[in-house]
């Protein structure tokens, strides 16, 4: 008895390649392979006969010629005697400064909101409603250029913050005066805010080329210690808990424990703010924060947050109302239903798009160039790139380094993401 | 006995008590803001917060709003008007400058004569989308074409359009509209002829270049019907394509020489970078939204695809593109195609941003797609197998229309990033209405210092074609929802 599956007898003919299924597939991958293959070398061929033709050579030397170049906000030393492969770096530093600080910002506010969309409050929802609508639908460039213009434009100058003799005897005020209990001072040339100094520095040392600062190694030790040893404070008072049914009074010695090492060290090393204050036409101490980082951190966080709220919401209204309800049934205090139960279920919705959200905004960074902000772009993709006329080498180098950002970014997330993920038995 | 129950008063109620309105806090606005507003010390916090919010927001802005200048020749004018209307100090809107520099936002600079064109295919674009959006539905495609004849009407008219063009635009769509109550499947046929239509209207030149390069679809289909017979239906599309491809590359410019030659008509030309504002946004955006979906969707399925190289082929195109930002493609649109392109060829920079927008938008859509294609329970797969279609029947008729489905909401949202995306194409030099033209007005000396008016001005305009993007896909949604939970 024959099968219809069976193959047919007769020996193998040429159109079975296309209409032979157990063939097709070669045929197909065969003909993609040879198109693709063809496609790469006719734009190889291409680059190699226009780099021939301007006469340039590809290789990446000239990322050790002098820069020459300024750039405003530095947080690697840096001067315009260093190569391009140095402002790279700062570029990049910067992309992941301001891409760090949106993050943080986006997902506080977005939290924030999205809770508050979802509050049985009426006022409250509708006007959570229009900041996402508002913000969701309007291009992020224009938040950016509308918060770089403003603090730009409509910020007081310098001079504005004088007080003179003669003001004083008139008993008239300064035309703007610090904000903050008179630490930070807005201008129109940048923010001016209180910088740390320390009275005993512990000096910094040299890793590879980047300076690393030892009072904030120290400060970040003392207070990973204080935490530990909190977390094993809190163990111990469980224990005796748990091995006598009274717990031990622990608040004081936890406060003791987190706080004093910290006050400790910063006395040790003598910590205080250097406030800026005007001096001459301008400010002068503590740090000078461009506007073109505060309005691109603000516009990111901004837009981003919109989108993060949704996703929040949407999360928490995708645990069903029966968890909360057994919860409830159980015994659990509301605070603890949501620490407990609701939330553990909702980062899971949550996670995954949060992920894709932190990734869009790393990539908005590069929208910086609206407002000259020297990131990657601005100095990489930017003056680099009009320097040393090398278009295909800053841009490959470029891509391939935002490439290598997100895929870093998106396995970070997605470790912390399986480590959220329902344990499946 | 006793005698208790001499003294009781025998009491029978024999009548109802009319019903009583319940407590003041239990009905109306009353019971409303105690529940909604006031219901937790939390919730009176919120509110009170709420309040102080919109209070401030009004405050602040709502004289700057009633104090609007509409009429004035700049920024200083405008200052003037306020000071003398509503006292020194006062704040207010300066509107005069979008009324001068309306032209500006929305054409670029567009030759003021020519400025019928866009608009006309602006107007066409709608006619072109109804078949689509609305598939099939009579009353809603005439509605749509209705209300784009008077559109056209007013709008060529404003625009000063040449009789003739009036005439035969105001012929085509009425042409359209006996054709949506005869046939309404029919029009589908426009909106595939719409993009040569809308290119040649847009950049000028000669009518034969569009219909030449139409008529390569024209020959890959003659080719595939004629070719079927003799050498088999997969062989035979494969010898149309090349033969299209063949017609673009060698027959094209001498085929439009010649007729252009032997009858010369043609509208003047119009040079890219001359296009600008919401003209150059919609353009980039509409085009970029008609061609990445079925790139997305020819992604998606690669990605799922069974055949290895097909796969990482897509792969690593999807995670390339979005591993990297907008910018830095639209900069190898403009700096680095002309290493990748033979010596000497040199093509226009809005086709080369559209290609990387497209490309770009269509990655973030194949992931989408993809989305909905794993969310779909294997059996239907497993059905439309056992149903003995093959792999593009099965695509076409069960599992594409599931997956597109349930990404209805994914796409429309990738839609919009990429219409708000069109901005971007102000660091390659194009003139898009935020930062382009935005740019040029705050430039100019009359207009120096204006900042809300431009933002405000633009921004609404996205605001609503966004918004109005997010509102059709839930109509969409409600529409083709078709399970009865």
């Amino acid at each position: 008895m024959a099968f219809a599956s069976d193959a047919p007898k007769d020996g193998f003919r040429l159109s079975m390649l296309i209409y032979d299924t157990r063939y097709r597939s070669y045929t197909i991958q065969i003909v993609v392979l040879v198109l693709f293959a063809m496609a790469v070398a006719w734009l190889l061929n291409n680059t190699a006969q226009n780099l021939a033709a301007r006469g340039k050579e590809f290789n990446f030397a000239f990322l050790w010629q002098r820069a020459g170049y300024d750039i405003g906000q530095a947080l690697i030393p840096y001067t315009n005697d260093d190569n391009h492969f140095r402002a790279l770096l700062v570029g990049l530093v910067n992309t992941l400064v301001v891409a760090f600080c949106g993050c943080l910002f986006a997902t506080v506010l977005g939290g924030i909101i999205g809770v508050l969309r979802l509050s049985n409050n009426w006022l409250i929802g509708r006007l959570m409603t229009i900041y996402v609508e508002v913000f969701r639908n309007v291009p992020l460039l224009l938040w950016i250029l509308l918060s770089y213009v403003i603090l730009s434009e409509t910020t007081p100058q310098p001079r504005d913050f004088r007080v003179t003799d003669e003001m004083i005897a008139a008993g008239e005020e300064p035309a703007a005066s610090m904000i903050l209990f008179g630490t930070v001072a807005v201008t129109n040339r940048g923010t001016n805010i209180p910088a740390p100094l320390f009275e005993r520095s512990l000096g910094s040392v040299q890793i590879g080329f980047l300076p690393v600062s030892l009072n904030l190694l120290a400060f970040i030790l003392v207070i990973v210690a204080s935490v530990w040893a909190n977390r094993r404070l809190l163990a111990h008072a469980k224990a005796v808990q748990e091995a006598t049914g009274d717990r031990p009074v622990t608040w004081w010695k936890s406060l003791l424990i987190l706080f004093g090492p910290v006050l400790a060290l910063k006395f040790a090393l003598g910590l205080h703010l250097e406030i800026p204050e005007l001096k001459g036409f301008n400010f002068a101490g503590g740090i000078l924060v461009a506007h073109s980082f505060t309005a691109l951190t603000i516009a990111l966080a901004l837009y981003t947050a919109a989108f993060i709220a949704e996703i929040v919401r949407s999360g928490i209204l995708a645990i069903s109302r029966g968890q909360t309800e057994a919860a409830y049934a159980l015994g659990l205090r509301p605070n603890r239903t949501m620490s407990l139960i609701i939330l553990p279920q909702a980062l899971r919705v949550i996670i995954p798009p949060l992920i894709s959200q932190y990734l869009n905004l790393t990539k908005n960074t590069s929208l910086g160039i609206a407002v000259s902000y020297l990131d990657l772009r601005g100095t990489l993709g930017g003056i680099t790139l009009n320097q040393t006329g090398r278009e295909l080498e800053c841009m490959l180098l470029m891509m391939l380094i935002y490439l290598s950002i997100s895929l870093i970014i998106s396995a970070l997330m997605n470790l912390y993401n399986s480590s959220v993920q329902l344990k499946a038995r | 006995m006793s005698e208790t129950h001499a003294q009781t008063v025998l009491f029978v109620r024999d009548t109802m008590l009319p019903p009583v309105d319940p407590p003041i806090a239990e009905r109306g606005a009353v019971k409303w803001m105690r529940e909604n507003l006031f219901s937790t010390p939390l919730n009176i916090a919120l509110t009170l917060l709420g309040v102080l919010i919109v209070w401030w927001l009004v405050s602040a802005s709502l004289p700057w709003w009633l104090n609007s200048v509409w009429n004035a020749s700049s920024l200083s004018q405008c200052r003037e008007i306020v000071a003398a209307t509503a006292g020194e100090g006062a704040s207010g809107a300066c509107w005069a400058m979008i009324r001068e520099r309306w032209h500006q936002f929305i054409f670029g600079f567009y030759p003021a004569s020519e400025w019928w064109r866009p608009v006309l295919a602006f107007g066409l674009l709608f006619a072109a989308l109804a078949p689509v959006l609305f598939a099939g539905q009579k009353r809603n495609q005439s509605l749509i074409l209705l209300a784009v004849l008077a559109y056209l009407l007013v709008t060529l008219y404003l625009a000063g359009a040449p009789g003739t063009a009036f005439l035969l635009s105001l012929l085509l769509v009425a042409g359209l509209l006996v054709g949506a109550q005869l046939a309404p499947g029919k029009l589908l046929w426009f909106t595939l002829a719409f993009p040569a239509l809308c290119f040649w209207l847009l950049w000028g030149g000669s009518v034969w270049s569009p219909i030449v390069a139409m008529a390569g679809f024209g020959v890959l289909y003659a080719v595939f019907r004629v070719g079927t017979p003799f050498i088999g239906l997969v062989p035979a599309a494969g010898a149309g394509v090349v033969a299209a491809v063949l017609w673009w590359l060698y027959l094209d410019k001498p085929v439009v020489d010649a007729l252009q030659a032997a009858l010369p008509f043609g509208i003047q030309s119009v040079r890219s970078d001359l296009f600008g504002g919401f003209l150059l946004a919609i353009v980039i955006g509409v085009t970029g939204i008609a061609f990445s979906l079925p790139i997305g969707i020819l992604l998606a399925l690669g990605r799922q695809s069974d055949m290895l190289i097909v796969k990482t082929l897509s792969v690593g195109f999807i995670e390339f593109i979005r591993g990297v930002p907008l910018i830095t493609l639209l900069f190898t649109a403009s700096l680095l195609l002309q290493y990748f392109l033979p010596p000497g060829t040199n093509f226009d920079i809005i086709l080369r941003v559209i290609i990387l927008v497209t490309f770009f938008a269509a990655a973030y859509l194949a992931e989408v797609i993809r989305g909905g294609l794993a969310a779909l329970p294997r059996g239907q797969y497993e059905a439309a197998d056992a149903l003995g279609l093959d792999y593009w029947q099965a695509q076409r008729l069960v599992i594409l229309p599931q997956a597109l489905k349930i990404s209805i909401p994914s796409i429309v949202s990738t839609f919009i990033g990429l219409f708000k995306d069109t901005t971007l194409v102000a660091f390659v030099g194009l003139m898009d209405p935020l930062k382009g033209v935005t740019q040029i007005v705050r430039a100019d000396i009359n207009w120096k210092g204006i900042y809300w008016e431009p933002y405000i001005f633009v921004g609404t305009i996205f605001f609503l074609i966004c918004f109005g993007m997010s509102r059709y896909s839930m109509y969409l949604e409600r529409k083709l929802k078709t399970d009865h939970r």
